[in-house]
């Protein structure tokens, strides 16, 4: 599965578009998590837990993308992007969202 | 005066351990950027060289930073005034070249990465704009598509 951000697959031809795949998830961080970057807002700096926390969940909506595509047929995902939000108090969704075509 | 002894502590202990932090990944980021500076990152979609492209795969970077103590109270004092807030510019600075360097570092295989995004997000312990919110943190996050070209001749 080939995954690019933009409108193609550089040297490939598109012999088909699928249209849209999505993929979402959205998450909580967990009290460990929260209190040791509370302690670590003391003084500044990374919030390791948290950078963590975002990748994981971006990688998970990414992987539902890909299933989605998968599921179309198709061998590659152009023109794929992300969205950030925070639908409740302390959680936030990780979007992620792309064009499946078929590749030669 | 117990808590003005404890904020007083907070703040001092921000201020050095900020201060000292900050340095230190302003000195490794310039390292990295130096070891990383053959691999150019463009914001545009077209590849401005005649290559045919052996592989292209999307590559992320992202990292959640935020304040120290003594910044955050310096900050609340400076927004009463307005202004230009170097405090904060720098933060954000560190958070945006950490996050391109961790993208780039993602692919040492790759000649180029193309069309390069950037996306910044606040997160709030509980809630961004709740007031209760202890944790108050921005993300950086950078994507891109990572290139490699056929090799000459081959």
């Amino acid at each position: 599965m080939i995954i690019t951000n933009i409108e193609t697959v550089p040297d490939k031809k598109i012999i088909t578009h699928y249209g849209i795949v999505t993929g979402s998830t959205v998450r909580a961080k967990h009290v460990g998590r929260d209190i040791m970057a509370g302690l670590k807002n003391i003084v500044g700096g990374e919030l390791k837990g948290y950078t963590e926390l975002l990748q994981e969940a971006r990688n998970e909506a990414l992987e539902r993308m890909i299933e989605q595509a998968k599921s179309m047929g198709a061998n590659a995902v152009v023109n794929v992007r992300f969205a950030t939000s925070s639908v409740t108090q302390g959680a936030s969704e990780l979007f992620a969202y792309g064009t499946a075509v078929a590749i030669e | 005066m117990y808590q003005l002894l404890y904020i007083l502590l907070l703040f001092v202990v921000g201020y050095t351990i900020g201060t000292i932090t900050e340095k230190r990944h302003y000195a490794n980021i310039r390292k990295r950027e130096q070891a990383t500076i053959k691999l150019p990152v463009l914001t545009t979609k077209q590849i401005p060289l005649f290559k045919s492209v052996e592989q292209s795969q999307l590559v992320t970077g992202n990292v959640a930073v935020s304040m120290d103590y003594f910044k955050r109270i310096v900050m609340a004092l400076k927004s009463f005034f307005g202004g230009r807030l170097v405090l904060y510019e720098t933060l954000v600075d560190r958070g945006r070249r950490e996050a391109i360097l961790r993208m780039k570092e993602q692919a040492p295989w790759a000649d180029m990465i193309v069309n390069l995004r950037l996306e910044t997000s606040a997160i709030g312990g509980q809630g961004a704009r709740s007031k209760k919110s202890k944790v108050r943190s921005i993300e950086m996050f950078a994507y891109g598509t990572a290139i490699k070209f056929q090799k000459e001749g081959s």
